[in-house]
């Protein structure tokens, strides 16, 4: 089984976790920029983890045989900070760079008027750079964000089917299914859906433009949750066919929108220049 | 080494040949132009392309056409530098790597520096060619010797090694002591530890 986690915060994860997610199957992945549990205090803060994503993240994720890509956006909790809204200008620098393979995680927590602004601002900068957008719905008032976000969606110049709507449940599918938006759902261990909501949501919706993360980050999560939805599917009566389209060829069509996903990843078993991860010499 | 322009073109596909001939040529306006850069000006299109050679070039080309357009645009120090601080970490090593031919001074050595510190081996390895063998100074220069050795960067990756290590007994103590703190845990020492120690022992000592 192979496997493409569209959206994981590796950041906050071990190098244990990666041999995990590579024994899983896991050969590629994505990292959205977004909260990091402390709240930030300056731009400066934001570029030096924007830098760990293009640099440090990418050649660890190597020594575990996991390509490794990004998004970058201003995510929309600490649009909300005044002293960290310059963000925004500082984006067409990063939005060039060859692993940026969507802006993101852009949307809405709160539904605030800066956050109105920020999601704007970065669905234009995704249009502008010719990438697609990650889309973060809301944990709160969820249905209603989801709303929202698709009538600034509808505005913007960045068409639907350029979009990935996260996050999504049982009370969001149906509605984001009908924008003609590419879908997200996050497998976690006790919020969010979990591996036999799913596949119940696969069954009823099918496994076209269906894309299952981990989402795992600092908090209780597990990155070996796309996993487990690939055997929850097989276990349910889906194909190897039907596994290989949600956990690889959808997240790779999404991402490949960019232009910017190489297509010969990835080598199973590719050490960076053979080396490991070293810690002071071990 | 970098290969010349005529060896990347015979490397390089159609559209990524014309791409790099633009490219080239955007880099050698900017290299005539007389016009007065702001530090807060849009960076010039040719730095941009700088960013996206890997996607457009391959990845395998992209040091190569990064540093091709480092010298078309006769980048100076503060582009340079600003080209690091701004870059991803293949973008980093292009500038590294095309230090020795640009810059003739020592004025770039906080990039180098600053590559040594982070524990990765793209840019260690990017980090102790020709122009720090040129220009770091013995102490870290010494360091990035070990630390090549502690992250199992190859040791052929130090430009000019047996003249900097040269009778070098401060180095030669360094790996002395490192084989011994390896032996006495009871791991292996590195192969190349002991080339360079062989370079390294003063001749009164060998």
């Amino acid at each position: 089984m192979r496997i493409f986690d569209p959206h994981i915060h590796m950041t906050s994860r071990t190098t244990d976790d990666y041999q995990a997610m590579y024994d899983a199957g896991v050969r590629a992945l994505v990292e959205p920029s977004f909260w990091l549990g402390q709240p930030r205090t300056s731009p400066a803060s934001f570029f030096d983890y924007f830098d760990a994503l293009l640099g440090w993240e990418p050649f660890r994720a190597a020594q575990y045989g996991i390509a490794h890509h990004c998004t970058i956006a201003l995510n929309p909790k600490e649009a909300n900070d005044p002293r960290c809204a310059p963000v925004l200008d500082a984006l067409p620098r990063y939005l060039v760079k060859d692993s940026v393979v969507a802006v993101g995680e852009i949307g809405y927590d709160s539904m605030t008027p800066a956050e109105d602004t920020a999601l704007a601002a970065q669905l234009q900068l995704a249009a502008d750079h010719g990438l697609p957008a990650l889309v973060h719905t809301p944990h709160r008032d969820k249905l209603a964000g989801l709303r929202r976000t698709l009538d600034v969606v509808r505005e913007s110049h960045l068409p639907p089917e350029r979009v990935l709507l996260d996050h999504l449940n049982e009370t969001t599918v149906k509605e984001a299914t009908d924008s003609g938006a590419w879908l997200g759902f996050s497998i976690y261990p006790d919020t969010k859906m979990d591996e036999d909501r799913m596949v119940a949501i696969l069954k009823a919706y099918g496994t076209e433009r269906v894309l299952v993360n981990s989402a795992a980050d600092w908090g209780k999560s597990d990155p070996l949750k796309t996993r487990k939805v690939g055997d929850a599917m097989l276990a349910a009566g889906f194909s190897d066919d039907d596994v290989d389209q949600v956990l690889w060829r959808n997240p790779v069509a999404f991402y490949g929108l960019s232009g910017r996903l190489p297509l010969d990843l990835p080598t199973p078993g590719a050490l960076h220049e053979g080396n490991s991860i070293l810690r002071g010499g071990e | 080494m970098t290969p010349t322009r005529k060896e990347l073109d015979d490397r390089l596909g159609g559209a990524a040949r014309a791409w790099l001939d633009e490219a080239l040529a955007e880099a050698a306006h900017a290299a005539t132009a007389t016009h007065g850069t702001t530090p807060c000006a849009a960076p010039p299109s040719w730095a941009l392309r700088f960013a996206s050679a890997g996607r457009h070039c391959g990845q395998e080309h992209a040091d190569a056409v990064r540093t091709l357009l480092l010298h078309e645009a006769r980048a100076d120090v503060d582009t340079l530098t600003r080209l690091y601080h701004h870059g991803t970490a293949a973008e980093r090593r292009a500038v590294l790597l095309a230090l020795p031919s640009l810059v003739p001074g020592p004025q770039a050595l906080p990039l180098v520096e600053d590559a040594l510190r982070t524990n990765d081996t793209r840019l260690v390895a990017a980090a102790v060619g020709p122009y720090a063998a040129a220009h770091l100074a013995p102490h870290p220069w010494r360091h990035a010797v070990l630390k090549c050795l502690f992250t199992a960067v190859p040791i052929d990756a130090v430009a000019d090694l047996p003249r900097r290590a040269h009778a070098d007994a401060e180095l030669a103590r360094m790996l002395a002591d490192y084989a011994a703190e390896r032996t006495a845990a009871g791991r292996p020492v590195p192969a190349d530890l002991h080339r360079v120690l062989a370079l390294a022992v003063p001749p009164e000592e060998s």
